[in-house]
């Protein structure tokens, strides 16, 4: 059977500054990343035939290849579902550039949520299928519906706040360690967690990921292409999307199992494909929204049972140095929030050796996209 | 003043808020003869079977608390004045597989927040009540049964 395995590879990674606010705009911000992974890569503008990005990107690929002057461009794709689409755009490009469709991609995300407006305030927009059933009761905010999965977890489990705590310290103590991150030098403490206000009971403030603005970018081409590229090549060895049966985002309670989401159905296709598994990887950049995300992607790439993913937490086994150190960056809780594209850079950035928070000898690396919604999730092995 | 947002209703849902506003909860169901399967959310066809035979299924109005949360601002503005309040999923009695988002109320008119949290319980024991909001929309909400 053909694969994707290892065909292709991450040659170049570009970002802007993360912040609250940032002056420019989404298009120049988006612009300002790609020309940066390009030049990274030592790869020509000129040279880009392939774009993908997420649905919710507002530039959209015309505008971003007339901007940095990509050449004639033979392939382009958008991923829906908001942060479940990040790894899919890897996906993409990698099987256009494996089966000769373009050769030179880049993906992208740019956005201004710090600064800009958010999703749920729109009630103009409301889809009639799924919102029907929830906005009218409240149900606001991803945070309310993400809330609701987190308490009936807790509730199965015995998962308690101090395991979510676990989770918003492990990424805030890798963005002490980051001078790019929104949360550089700004230490959390359990009891600043636990006294923090209430944003949809039983998440708190710190349960919640950062509004950020900002844009990021990376560049894909053939694995013996990267080879002569200016960075040490950070191959996809496995990629995979994940919409299960009778899955209904974000609001997933309607299926048999809500609390075995997406995650689960990219990790079976992600681990078949690939030559290792959950416990040959030695970083995860795991999609952090929401804190108790991390438990069920725990759970649902394998690296532990059906509800141990709290306990699992315990014992810094998520910091550095532990069995399964993430989010080394700072991830969407202490980074920066730019819909999950910070965690697919930092993995790069872990297999090259330069992470601010850098786990010796690192060789794999699993980036995860949204939990919850319809998701996507790579592997990456240098 | 700004209200509470009403259900933007499709073509598969509207027969839910029509039986609604008559104080009925029904569930669509299924109507080929060797199927008969409840769904939620309603939808043109059954995911076992394929048939797009459907019909309304009328359930008791019973069931228990599935999981809830107590929303905090920021919320829109409506929502804010009452926070912070319930919502919750009920799985309903006669039918388990199928939950529904709702808040718990002490009565058909009674806020979002009229219930004290501390009564909020997963397993505890609900019934529908039925809640005019507009002209043309009754929300389902949920009454804590003794
Ligand atoms: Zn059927």
């Amino acid at each position: 059977m053909a694969t994707l395995k290892d065909k292709t590879a991450i040659a170049g990674i570009g970002q802007t500054r993360f912040a609250k606010h940032l002056p420019e705009s989404e298009k120049t911000l988006a612009c300002r990343a790609i020309v940066a992974a390009l030049d990274d890569a030592g790869i020509a503008a000129s040279e880009v035939d392939a774009f993908a990005s997420y649905t919710m990107e507002e530039t959209d690929e015309v505008e971003v290849a007339k901007s940095i002057g990509a050449g004639d461009v033979t392939f382009f794709s958008k991923v829906g579902y908001g942060g479940g689409g990040s790894c899919a755009t890897l996906a993409h490009l990698a099987a256009a550039v494996a089966t000769g469709q373009a050769s030179v991609g880049v993906a992208w995300r740019s956005r201004k949520r710090g600064s800009g407006p958010r999703p749920w305030k729109n009630t103009a927009v409301q889809l009639p299928t799924p919102a029907q059933w929830t906005r009218p009761y409240g149900l606001l905010r991803p945070a309310d519906e993400i809330g609701m999965l987190a308490r009936r977890y807790m509730h199965e489990y015995g998962a308690t706040r101090d395991h979510l705590f676990n989770v918003a310290l492990a990424c805030r103590n890798r963005a002490n360690q980051n001078p790019d991150a929104v949360m550089y030098e700004r230490p959390l403490t359990r009891d600043m967690y636990m006294t923090s206000r209430w944003i949809s009971e039983p998440l708190c403030l710190f349960d919640n990921c950062l509004e950020t603005d900002g844009a990021l970018a990376c560049v894909i081409v053939s694995a013996e292409r990267a080879r002569d590229c200016r960075q040490k090549p950070v191959y996809l060895h496995s990629v995979a999307q994940g919409l299960p049966a009778q899955h209904h985002g974000m609001v997933n309670y309607w299926n048999d199992d809500p609390l075995t989401g997406p995650a689960w159905a990219a990790a079976r296709q992600l681990w078949k494909q690939a030559d290792f598994g959950p416990d040959d990887v030695d970083v995860a950049q795991i999609y952090d929204a929401f804190t108790p995300l991390i438990p069920l992607s725990l759970e649902g790439y394998g690296f532990c049972g059906r509800g141990e993913g709290a306990a699992f937490t315990e014992g810094g086994a998520l910091e550095s140095g532990g069995r399964l150190p993430i989010n080394t960056g700072g991830g969407g809780l202490s980074e920066g929030y730019v819909h999950g594209f910070n965690l697919i850079n930092e993995g790069v950035k872990q297999l090259r050796g330069v992470s601010t928070a850098q786990v010796a000898d690192a060789s794999t690396c699993l980036v995860t996209a949204g939990e919850g919604v319809p998701t996507s999730a790579v592997l990456l092995r240098s | 003043m700004d209200a509470l947002l009403l259900p933007v209703v499709d073509e598969d849902g509207a027969p839910f808020w029509e039986y609604a506003a008559r104080g009925e909860l029904r569930v669509q169901a299924c109507a080929a003869p060797d199927c008969g399967r409840l769904r939620f959310p309603p939808r043109p066809c059954c995911p076992h079977c394929q048939s797009f035979d459907s019909e309304w299924r009328a359930l008791s109005g019973r069931g228990r608390i599935w999981s809830y949360v107590l929303p905090h601002p920021p919320l829109l503005p409506a929502y804010a004045a009452q926070a912070p309040y319930n919502a919750v999923v009920v799985e309903l009695a006669d039918a388990p597989e199928i939950r529904l988002v709702g808040n718990v109320v002490t009565g058909p008119d009674a806020p979002l927040n009229s219930v004290d949290p501390g009564r909020l319980r997963i397993g505890a024991a609900v019934k529908a009540v039925f809640c005019p909001v507009s002209p043309e929309a009754t929300l389902v909400r949920w009454l804590l049964e003794r």
